[in-house]
C-alpha cells in the first residue's frame, strides 16, 4: 500500500487561504473601482492600475533583492495599491500614486518583514507620506461628474460660495469634498464671518436629497471613497464571507454617528446631520476595508469594538477641530498603534469562567 | 420550541448522506480479533488469561487495573494465540491480546433476560455496568461506572444522553438511535436511577429530524424526559456546549460537568448500559461507521471490539482510489492512522478515507492575524495567541489564555487562512503545561 498522509487534526479544512483571502478583497473594491469610472473619468482607472503596478512590482522586487520567495501572486499588495490609489484625488498628476505605492510597501511592509508583521496599514501610511511631501497634489484634482470638467480649489470654492448665489449651488458642491465645505462653514460660524448663505448651503448639505446624491457617489471626493453604495455592495461580500467581523466597522460608524450628531451640527449641541457625516468623505471606505485590515487590528473581540471606537472618536475629533477636513486616515493609523496595546488589555474570558471562589 | 446551541463554532459541510440511509449491517466476526487493554481513559487493564489459553465468547480476558479503568471481555470464543504489542486507533501502539476465533461463537454462559432490572438498587446496577466493562463510547472513553459515582458533595439533577454526533462524516449514532430508540431511553431511565437525576435530555441535531420526530413520540409518557433539537453547528456535541445549549448551565473553566449538577453520556453507552443491565451482556461490540467519498460502500457496522480496520474496509467493498489519508473516528478530532492495522475499540465510532484530492494542505503561512479562531472558538480562547506561545516555548504565558481549557475540537484550525496547525501546536503546549502544573502541585 502508498503511504498515508498523517496530520493532526482536523482533517477538514474551510476553502479558505490567504490568496483567497486577498483576491477577494480585490473583487469587493472592484464596485467603488467601477463607480470611480461613472462619476469621474477614465482616470481614475488609470491611476489605480498605477498604483497597483507600482505596488506589486515594488513588493517583487524588494523580495528578489532581499532573497526571500516571491510572493506577489497572494493578492496582498494589489490590495495596498488599490487602497492607496482609492485614496487619490481622481487628476492628481500620475506620478503620486506610484511615489505612494513604493513607499506604502518597502517602508510600510516589507522593511517589518512582509504581510503579517507590519504595524500599520501600509496604504495608510503611504497616504500619510504623500498628504506629508505633497499637499497641494493630495487636496486638488477633484473631479466633477463630467470628468476633467472643473477643477476648483478649496479657497476658490469657499469664496463663491460666500459671495455666490443659490442659482450656481448645486454645480459647486459637486466640485469638491462636501466634508471640506462643510468643515470651512463651521468653521466661518465659530468665528462669526459667515453669512446666511453658508447656513443655507449647510443645511442644504444635510438634506435628503442631497444624501441620496452623497449616497450612491454624485460627489467630489477621493477615488474610491466616492460612492457609498457601491463600497456597502462590497463590503456585504466580505461579511458574508466572514472576511470581516461586524465589531470594527459597527463601532466606527455608530461612534461617528453618535459623536458628529452631538458636535457636528451648526445650531449647538445634537443637532449634527448624522447621515451626512457617515456618507461622506472616507469613512465608509475606511470602515470596511482599512479598518478591518487583519493584520493591524486587534485579535480579541472586545479589542475589535475598542479600536472601531477610538477610530470613530479620533476621526470625528479631527473631522470638528482638526486641521484636515477629514480624518479617517490618520484616526486608523493612530489606532494601527494602539492595536498590540488593546489585544494585551482585553483578554477574553473562558467559556465558563469564573472568579476563583472558596471551595 | 426553537433549536438550541452556543457561542462560536463553525458550519463544516457534514458528508452524512454517504452512509445516514444505511441501516446496521452485523459484520461477520473475522478470524483474529486484537483486543487493545487501553481502550479508556485510565490505568490499562490487567490480562488475566494466558497464550494457549482457551476462552468463551464474553468470558473476561483482562481485568480493570484499578477503579478508573475496565475490564475486557473476548467477542468469540476460540484461543488466545498473543498477547504484545500492537497498532492502536489513537495512532500509538498498545499492549492487545491476540484471539483467534473458532467460529462456534460459544458464550461463556446464555445470556439472561433480566426484566426485573428496573427494580434494582442503585450500587447493583453501577455494580453490573463495571463488570460489563463500559467506558463513554463518544470518543474519550471514561469509565462509565466513574461517572456514575460523582463525590456525595455534587449531587446530580440532570442526565444528558448525547445523540448531537456533531463530527461530519458518522452516522453509528444516528442509525442507533433510528434502530433502538427504547432501549436508549432505558439506558437513559438507569443512568437518571443511578444517579438520582430528576430530569434527563436527549440532544439531537437537527440533521436528524427522523430521530428527533420518534424521540418525541416516545418521549409522550415520560414527562422529565425531553429531546433538546439542537441546531447544525459544530463542535454542538462537545460535553460543554450540550450543557449549555440543555441548561443554559456553563461549566467552569477548568471544572467538570457535575459540578453544575450535570452528567452527559453518549446515546451508545445508554445503550450498552441497558443491555448490560438486562441481559448481563459485556462491552463486546458496538456501531461503528465506514465512510467517505471514496469508500465504495460506505456502511453502519455492528463490529466485534477487536476487529481489524483493513477487514472492516473489504467488506465495505474497497476504496475506489488510492487511500491518501485513514482517519480514526472523525475527520475534526480524529486520529490520522498510518495503516489499516489497528482494531476497533470501545470507542471508535467510525473510519474514515480520503483520497488525494480531499487531503488538507498542512503548509503554514504567517498568521495574519485576523482572527477567524478567536470568532469560530467554542470556549472563548484566543487559539492564535495561544499557539504563538506554544511555538515560542512560553508554556506559562499559554497557560494563562486557557490552554489547558481547550477541547481541541479544531474549530480554530478550520477557518484559519494560514493553515496554521493550531491544534497540533496546542496539544503539544498541553503535554508541557501539563507537567507545570504537576510541578507545581
Amino acid at each position: 500500500m502508498n503511504l498515508v498522509n498523517v496530520s493532526s487534526s482536523p482533517h477538514l479544512h474551510e476553502q479558505v487561504n490567504v490568496r483567497r483571502v486577498m483576491w477577494t478583497v480585490v473583487i469587493a473594491l472592484l464596485p467603488a473601482l467601477i463607480a470611480a469610472y461613472l462619476f469621474f473619468g477614465w482616470r481614475s482607472i488609470l491611476i489605480t492600475i498605477l498604483g497597483v503596478v507600482a505596488a506589486v512590482g515594488t513588493e517583487a522586487l524588494v523580495q528578489f533583492l532581499t532573497k526571500r520567495p516571491i510572493t506577489i501572486s497572494d493578492g496582498s499588495a494589489v490590495v495596498t495599491g488599490m487602497l492607496l490609489a482609492f485614496n487619490l484625488p481622481p487628476l492628481t498628476p500620475w506620478w503620486i500614486p506610484v511615489v505612494g505605492s513604493i513607499f506604502a510597501i518597502t517602508i510600510g511592509k516589507q522593511i517589518f518583514g512582509g504581510l503579517g508583521y507590519n504595524p500599520v496599514n501600509p496604504a495608510l501610511l503611504g497616504r500619510a507620506f504623500l498628504m506629508a511631501s505633497w499637499p497641494i497634489q493630495m487636496t486638488t484634482g477633484w473631479a466633477t461628474k463630467l470628468a476633467n470638467a472643473g477643477v476648483a480649489t478649496v479657497s476658490g470654492l469657499k469664496q463663491t460660495l460666500i459671495t455666490g448665489g443659490n442659482a450656481q449651488l448645486q454645480n459647486l458642491i459637486t466640485s469638491a469634498t462636501p466634508l471640506n465645505l462643510a468643515q470651512q462653514i463651521r468653521g466661518d460660524i465659530v468665528a462669526g464671518t459667515a453669512g446666511d448663505s453658508a447656513r443655507t448651503i449647510f443645511h442644504q448639505l444635510s438634506s435628503l436629497d442631497y444624501i441620496k446624491e452623497l449616497f450612491w457617489g454624485n460627489i467630489g471626493g477621493c477615488i474610491g471613497e466616492v460612492s457609498a453604495a457601491a463600497l456597502i455592495l462590497g463590503a456585504a461580500i466580505l461579511v458574508y464571507k466572514h472576511y470581516i467581523e461586524w465589531r470594527i466597522p459597527i463601532g466606527y460608524i455608530g461612534t461617528v454617528a453618535f459623536l458628529s450628531w452631538m458636535v457636528g451640527g451648526i445650531d449647538g449641541l445634537f443637532s449634527g446631520p448624522i447621515l451626512f457625516h457617515i456618507f461622506s468623505g472616507g469613512l465608509i471606505l475606511g470602515a470596511f476595508f482599512m479598518a478591518t485590515d487583519m493584520v493591524t487590528s486587534p485579535v480579541t473581540k472586545n479589542g475589535r469594538l475598542i479600536f472601531g471606537i477610538g477610530c470613530g472618536l479620533l476621526t470625528v475629533v479631527i473631522r470638528t477641530w482638526g486641521g484636515y477636513p477629514e480624518g479617517v486616515s490618520y484616526s486608523i493609523l493612530i489606532m494601527n498603534i494602539a492595536t498590540p496595546l488593546i489585544d494585551k488589555l482585553t483578554p477574553q474570558k473562558t467559556f465558563g469562567y469564573r472568579k476563583k471562589s472558596n471551595k | 420550541m426553537c433549536a438550541k446551541t452556543f457561542k462560536g463554532g463553525i458550519h463544516p459541510h457534514d458528508y452524512k448522506h454517504f452512509s445516514n440511509h444505511k441501516a446496521i449491517e452485523i459484520f461477520p466476526t473475522p478470524e483474529k480479533l486484537y483486543i487493545p487493554l487501553v481502550q479508556h481513559i485510565g490505568r490499562p487493564a490487567v490480562p488475566i488469561v494466558k497464550v494457549g489459553d482457551e476462552v468463551k465468547k464474553g468470558q473476561k480476558i483482562a481485568e480493570a487495573g484499578g477503579f478508573v479503568s475496565i475490564p475486557m471481555h473476548s467477542p468469540v470464543s476460540g484461543k488466545v494465540t498473543k498477547i504484545g504489542p500492537y497498532p492502536h486507533p489513537t495512532g500509538t501502539i498498545q499492549h492487545a491480546i491476540e484471539i483467534e476465533n473458532d467460529g462456534k461463537y460459544d458464550w461463556i454462559s446464555e445470556l439472561q433476560d433480566d426484566e426485573n432490572y428496573y427494580s434494582l438498587s442503585s450500587d447493583k446496577m453501577k455494580e453490573r455496568i463495571q463488570e460489563a466493562g463500559i467506558c463513554g463510547m463518544g470518543g474519550a472513553g471514561f469509565p462509565t461506572h466513574v461517572k456514575l459515582s460523582p463525590p456525595e458533595n455534587r449531587p446530580i439533577d440532570t442526565v444528558i444522553l448525547n445523540g448531537v454526533e456533531c463530527e461530519p462524516y458518522l452516522t453509528s449514532d444516528h442509525r442507533l438511535m433510528l434502530e433502538h430508540p427504547e432501549e436508549i431511553i432505558e439506558g437513559l431511565r438507569i443512568i437518571m436511577k443511578v444517579l438520582g437525576a430528576k430530569r434527563g435530555y436527549i440532544g439531537i441535531e437537527l440533521n436528524k429530524k427522523d430521530v428527533i420526530i420518534i424521540f418525541k413520540q416516545m418521549l409522550r409518557d415520560h414527562k422529565n424526559i425531553n429531546v433538546v433539537s439542537c441546531q447544525l453547528r459544530y463542535p454542538q456535541g462537545a460535553e460543554k456546549q450540550l450543557i449549555f445549549a440543555a441548561t443554559k448551565r456553563k461549566v467552569p473553566a477548568g471544572g467538570l460537568p457535575m459540578d453544575v449538577g450535570v452528567v452527559v453520556q453518549n446515546v451508545g453507552t445508554a445503550f450498552a448500559i441497558y443491555e448490560a443491565l438486562r441481559y448481563h451482556k459485556p462491552l463486546i461490540e458496538r456501531i461503528t461507521t465506514i465512510s467517505g467519498a471514496i469508500v465504495n460502500e460506505p456502511k453502519n457496522l455492528k463490529v466485534p471490539i477487536g476487529t481489524p480496520l483493513s477487514q472492516l474496509l473489504e467488506f465495505c467493498g474497497g476504496t475506489s482510489e488510492d487511500i491518501a489519508k485513514i482517519i480514526s473516528g472523525g475527520p475534526m478530532m480524529g486520529f490520522a492512522l498510518p495503516d489499516l492495522e489497528a482494531p476497533a475499540t470501545k470507542t471508535t465510532s467510525g473510519f474514515v478515507f480520503m483520497g488525494e484530492k480531499e487531503v488538507v494542505d498542512t503548509t503554514e503561512a504567517t498568521c495574519l492575524r485576523c482572527g477567524r479562531c478567536v470568532d469560530a472558538c467554542p470556549m472563548n480562547l484566543l487559539p492564535s495567541f495561544i499557539a504563538d506561545k506554544v511555538k515560542n516555548g512560553q508554556y506559562e504565558e499559554a497557560m494563562k489564555l486557557g490552554i489547558l481549557d481547550c477541547i481541541e475540537c479544531g474549530s480554530c484550525g478550520y477557518v484559519c487562512p494560514s493553515h496554521i496547525q493550531l491544534v497540533q501546536w496546542i496539544k503539544i503546549g498541553k503535554i508541557e503545561a501539563n507537567k507545570l502544573k504537576r510541578q507545581d502541585k
